[in-house]
């Protein structure tokens, strides 16, 4: 066997399955499902064999061919990098798709969904594997796609379809930057935009030199690029579409808006991180616009009331952590944050989803309470995600990878670790806050006091997320996934961060417990927090003005005036100029086809016998 | 005789069939797919590489006249072969759906427009070049002002605004042509043939190439709806019955930039260059962009959308043009193919929906993909694929553009050139047709359904149009080197004279 051959089975196998599911879903039915989750496991235990392959460029396909020096292919790239960010997409992956089974059980339109589960996996894998920035973008829509597909799933909902529209708008207007970005780098690296060679030219060739005597457009191409990175990954001010986007289908937001695809921004940025290199002020706009959004979106999590959108701005937060560690210069700290959050966000959302299932679809803390004696299982593996989010010391994979970006802020810039640390105390404060009201205390509501545990096809995935998410972070392991955990890279002030870090844990946990045991209500009334600083409604204030209102605008000036001087006004000195225009004009038809023939007798005339006499 | 003789031919014979009582469906529907056949069978054959620098394979020539010299020359080469096969799939797919109880009108008309369409594609004589494109006109005309939408008195003025803008845009091209005819001509024969002229070496002065390609530029341009005058389009798509808005909008309006990258970009190659051109197209283009994007925008109903849209999406092609670059003229090339493919199926979609719902106000529809699962999916290759989304043809096309702009040799480090600022507003616009697209798509489709109005699937015989189009938007769209292959060659000419 061929060594290409796994990498293009991972690949397209998602895809066939996807192409299957669309062309026959009426003969297939209930087997649609059964196909994804398939070719899902296939992909899974692949990727696992395959985390001993060797480091390689496999050449699949070219996808537009011009010239040997311009030439956009379908290649696979393998490294520690993609080794191991295969294994996370496609073991969450098969999870999620088991999860989904059962959780979908109900749902007439299991087929498309799984589907676009499918479809999704390809684009994913695509990310994961592309050697270039061009067979990125390529998989970055389809990835918008995909999950435009799966957030409009139930598309009779208004707010669902609003939600789906919004998410690929909001990635479009980053995908603008990202564009502009591969065009720059195309055009100054002589046409190739692969990553290997793109990292030889900044290291010691042209570009290189570009960087050293035109600073400028370095820094613009790398910004460009970054604004994919904000749009897919949900940075401030593009993040507004990732809470949103909780309208889909539970299973899907533990996959995609939480460990997989928004975390496609960073692995970009890690890819192309010799840009921030080259251009140091660029890696601090990264570092600045992650540090606002971790802590932001943050203090926006601490107001909400809805499970999911809780956990989606605490994933936004945790991007914007990952993104200010990419933006230091550590890109090993932030894959490593990114390996351990996705196994344990992954969980959180599957366990919010048992939640959600278990009380008959609320999703409003408030109305839940006393879950942990009706659901012991969701209730353990829920406080073992939420541990390791919040980093509770040692046992938790969280804990590291915190710890990973923590030091690096310490020793590059102490502010970035004043946000980090003022980030980890409300994630403790708004986890805790979550935990407590949704678990402990007594049940708020009818579906709250009849809630029982799912059927195991959910809770075993919960299980194994939560085994992950305790020793995803142990060196043995972590080196097995090549997730490049910071080797030995301990700081002087080691103990001191640790001693920080819990004590910022202990206050936020702390903190929750005084204001939020045994309460029946919101005591906090941030109503600035509650509204998540206005951003949505600014939002739509602008697109109502400066592209709505701006657009009739145009629309009127298009029709009076260039309309009017290109066509009305000739055709009115026309009218007056000649009594013969005005009887053409009196609306025969016949009139009209008189005219053309005329232009045809005209032509034929002028060519045949006023040509010839010109020439000579 | 060349078998490009009979595609050009044969769809006349079959209208004159029709004309004189054939059976009207299966007379258009045989002589469109024997056509596609045949254009799928040079294809297949098709070896771009033995062709040189203005030669042409399946060529045949009859002389008409001897001074000036005109014949009835015809030959395929790459680019040719390209849209002869765009036209060739939409007209099957075009006569296909037509559903009407009188449909031999609406058969003829497809047929004819189908004709010129073909004819000038795949003559290589000036003369018959604009004749046939003139010969496809006319039954669009008539088609607007007889068997238009709306009521009658708007329909016919619909026609006859088009009639006059595109008879002007005809006159303007006409009056190009014969300059350049003029200035090429040495010796006592003033010829037509574009074989020759492409092979000849001109002597043209620079600023005698200027004008006449500036003149050809708004000659050709008023055809494509080029910005400022493009005010024709919109009205004429929306207004026109579907299977004339297929033809014109995705086969008969790409004859201006075919004429472009066929006739002017080769033979005046100065003119191309000179700095007060480019900057007026790439000034036009965004016009066509922007303006026009922001314009679609604006629109209530789907069919004025489309209609604006596929305005607004020829300031891509127009860029591609303006660049001039291998990779860009290439990707203008796939982008006409892409474009026509797409809006042929947005307007085959746009008519099935008028037909079955009555309205196509945004406002009065909604929840219609509840009982239409097939045309849902459909829609979605058709809007994806103006949005640009990889995978369908578009997309191709678009990159292609987008990088020609960016060519290594045309970027300095210093400071980016008119030309790449163009491109980066143009970027913009696929923004905005993004939200258009996706916001029509949201309204018709999804949310609740609005009472009273249905939409269905077809039968099986009515679905093979829409999937035709849409699975030829996949196919070249995963695999672009199907078409890239054809025009390998072909730019031998275009691609000396650009740099």
């Amino acid at each position: 066997m061929n060594n290409l051959t796994p990498f293009a089975v991972i690949l397209l196998l998602p895809l066939f399955s996807a192409l299957a599911i669309l062309l026959f879903h009426k003969q297939l039915k209930g087997a649609a499902a059964l196909i994804s989750i398939g070719s899902a496991s296939i992909c899974a235990l692949l990727s696992v064999t395959l985390l001993g392959a060797g480091d390689e460029i496999y050449t699949l396909f070219p996808f537009i061919h011009i010239s040997d020096a311009i030439s956009f292919d379908i290649n696979a790239l393998i490294d520690g990098q993609s080794r191991g960010m295969l294994f996370v997409v496609t073991f969450v992956g098969l999870l999620v798709h088991i999860y989904s089974h059962q959780y979908m059980k109900d749902d007439d339109a299991r087929p498309r969904y799984f589907g676009s589960l499918s479809m999704f996996m390809f684009s994913m894998t695509g990310i994961v594997l592309a050697d270039n920035l061009v067979m990125m973008f390529i998989f970055w829509e389809l990835v918008g796609l995909s999950s435009y597909l799966l957030i409009g799933h139930w598309f009779a909902k208004p707010s669902a379809c609003e939600a789906a529209k919004k998410a690929f708008l909001t990635n479009r207007i980053g995908d603008f930057g990202f564009m502009i970005g591969i065009l720059l780098l195309f055009g100054l690296n002589h046409g190739d935009v692969s990553f290997a060679d793109l990292k030889d030219s900044f290291q010691s060739g042209p570009l290189n030199h570009l960087a050293k005597s035109q600073p400028e457009i370095i820094t613009a191409a790398a910004l460009c690029i970054f604004m994919g990175a904000m749009g897919k990954s949900a940075q401030v001010p593009l993040h507004v579409w990732l809470p949103d986007a909780m309208e889909g289908p539970t299973p899907v937001s533990a996959l995609i808006h939480a460990a997989t695809m928004v975390a496609a921004g960073v692995y970009m940025l890690v890819r192309c991180s010799f840009l921030f290199v080259a251009s140091p002020l660029a890696g601090d706009v990264v570092t600045g616009i992650g540090a606002v959004t971790a802590l932001l979106a943050a203090l926006m999590a601490v107001q909400q009331n809805d499970i999911k959108r809780i956990l989606a701005y605490s994933t936004l937060s945790q991007l914007g952590y990952m993104v200010m560690a990419v933006g230091l210069g550590s890109s090993e700290a932030g894959m490593f944050h990114l390996y351990t959050h996705a196994f344990f966000k992954a969980l959180l959302f599957l366990g919010a989803g048992a939640v959600i299932y278990a009380c008959h679809h609320e999703q409003d803390i408030w109305k839940m309470g006393g879950l942990r004696t009706q659901t012991p299982a969701t209730f353990v593996t829920f406080l073992i995600g939420t541990a390791a989010l919040i980093g509770v010391p040692f046992i938790t994979s969280g804990f590291w990878s915190k710890e990973a970006i923590l030091t690096v802020a310490w020793e590059e810039c102490k502010i970035c670790f004043f946000v980090g640390v003022l980030t980890a105390t409300l994630t403790a404060f708004y986890m805790t806050r979550l935990f407590i009201v949704a678990f402990l205390g007594k049940p708020r509501s009818k579906d709250a006091s009849h809630a029982s545990d799912p059927p195991l096809t959910m809770v075993a995935p919960l299980l194994i997320l939560s085994v992950m998410s305790l020793v995803s972070a142990i060196p043995w392991v972590s080196h097995k996934l090549q997730a490049m955990a910071p080797h030995g890279h301990h700081s002087d002030a080691h103990w001191l961060i640790v001693g920080i870090s819990i004590t910022a844990l202990l206050v936020g946990v702390g903190g929750a417990f005084k204001v939020y045991s045994g309460k029946d209500a919101d005591p906090l009334k941030l109503t600035l927090l509650a509204n998540r600083f206005y951003f949505d409604e600014v939002y739509a204030v602008i697109i109502k003005y400066a592209q709505d209102r701006f657009a009739w605008i145009i629309t009127g000036i298009e029709r009076i005036f260039v309309d009017g001087l290109v066509a009305r006004l000739p055709a009115a000195i026309a009218c007056r100029i000649g009594s013969a225009a005005r009887s053409l004009q009196s609306g025969h038809l016949q009139g009209y086809t008189f005219l053309l023939g005329a232009g045809i007798i005209l032509a034929v005339y002028l060519a045949v016998f006023v040509l010839p006499r010109l020439g000579t | 005789m060349s078998p490009l003789e009979i595609v050009i031919f044969l769809p006349i014979a079959a209208a004159l069939a029709i004309w004189l009582g054939a059976p009207a469906r299966p007379t258009s529907l045989f002589a469109a797919l024997v056509n596609l056949v045949i254009i799928a069978g040079i294809a297949f054959r098709f070896d771009g590489s033995s062709l040189g620098v203005g030669e042409f394979a399946h060529v045949s020539s009859r002389i008409v006249l001897d001074n000036p010299a005109i014949s009835f020359a015809v030959g395929i080469d790459g680019m040719s072969l390209i849209l002869a096969l765009l036209t060739a799939i939409v007209t099957l797919a075009a006569v296909w759906q037509i559903v009407a109880d009188k449909s031999a009108p609406f058969h003829i008309a497809s047929l004819l427009i189908s004709a010129g369409a073909m004819g000038a594609f795949l003559s290589t004589d000036l003369f018959f070049i604009y004749a046939f494109h003139e010969l496809a006109l006319i039954p669009t005309f008539l088609m607007i002002a007889l068997h238009g939408h709306g009521d009658p008195a708007n329909r016919r003025a619909v026609a006859w605004k088009t009639t006059i803008y595109l008879g002007v845009g005809s006159l303007v091209l006409l009056a190009g042509l014969a300059a350049l005819v003029l200035n090429f001509s040495e010796g006592p024969v003033i010829s037509f043939d574009l074989t020759s002229l492409l092979q000849q070496t001109s002597s043209v002065p620079a600023a005698t190439q200027e004008w006449i390609y500036f003149t050809l530029l708004i000659g050709f341009g008023t055809l494509v709806s080029l910005f400022p005058f493009h005010s024709w389009a919109a009205p004429a798509y929306a207004t026109a019955p579907t299977s004339v808005a297929m033809l014109h909008a995705g086969v008969l309006k790409k004859f201006g930039l075919y004429g472009l990258l066929r006739i002017a970009q080769p033979l005046l190659p100065l003119g191309a260059q000179a700095e007060w051109v480019q900057n007026a197209l790439l000034i036009m283009l965004l016009g066509n962009i922007l303006v026009m994007g922001l314009v679609t925008l604006h629109q209530s109903r789907l069919d004025d959308m489309l209609a604006n849209s596929s305005v607004m999406h020829m300031g891509y092609i127009f860029l591609g043009l303006a660049a001039g670059t291998e990779l860009a003229l290439k990707g203008a090339v796939m982008l006409m193919f892409a474009h026509g493919a797409s809006i042929a199926l947005s307007f085959a979609l746009c008519g099935r929906m008028r037909n079955q719902v009555g309205t196509l106000e945004f406002s009065k529809l909604g929840g219609l993909a509840t009982n239409a699962p097939l045309l849902t999916v459909l829609f979605g290759f058709a809007a994806f694929a103006s949005i640009g989304l990889p995978g369908l043809a578009n997309f191709a096309g678009e990159i292609m553009i987008f990088a020609g702009t960016f060519d290594p040799k045309l970027l300095s480090p210093e400071k980016l050139s008119s030309l790449q600022w163009t491109t980066i507003l143009a970027l913009w616009g696929v923004v905005i047709s993004a939200v258009y697209m996706l916001r029509a798509y949201r309204k018709l489709f999804f949310g609740t359904a609005n009472s009273g109005h249905y939409l269905r699937d077809p039968g099986f015989s009515q679905r093979v149009p829409l999937v035709l189009l849409a699975a030829v938007l996949l196919v070249v769209g995963c695999c672009p080197s199907v078409l890239l292959g054809l025009i390998q060659s072909a730019w031998a000419a275009a691609k000396v004279a650009s740099l």
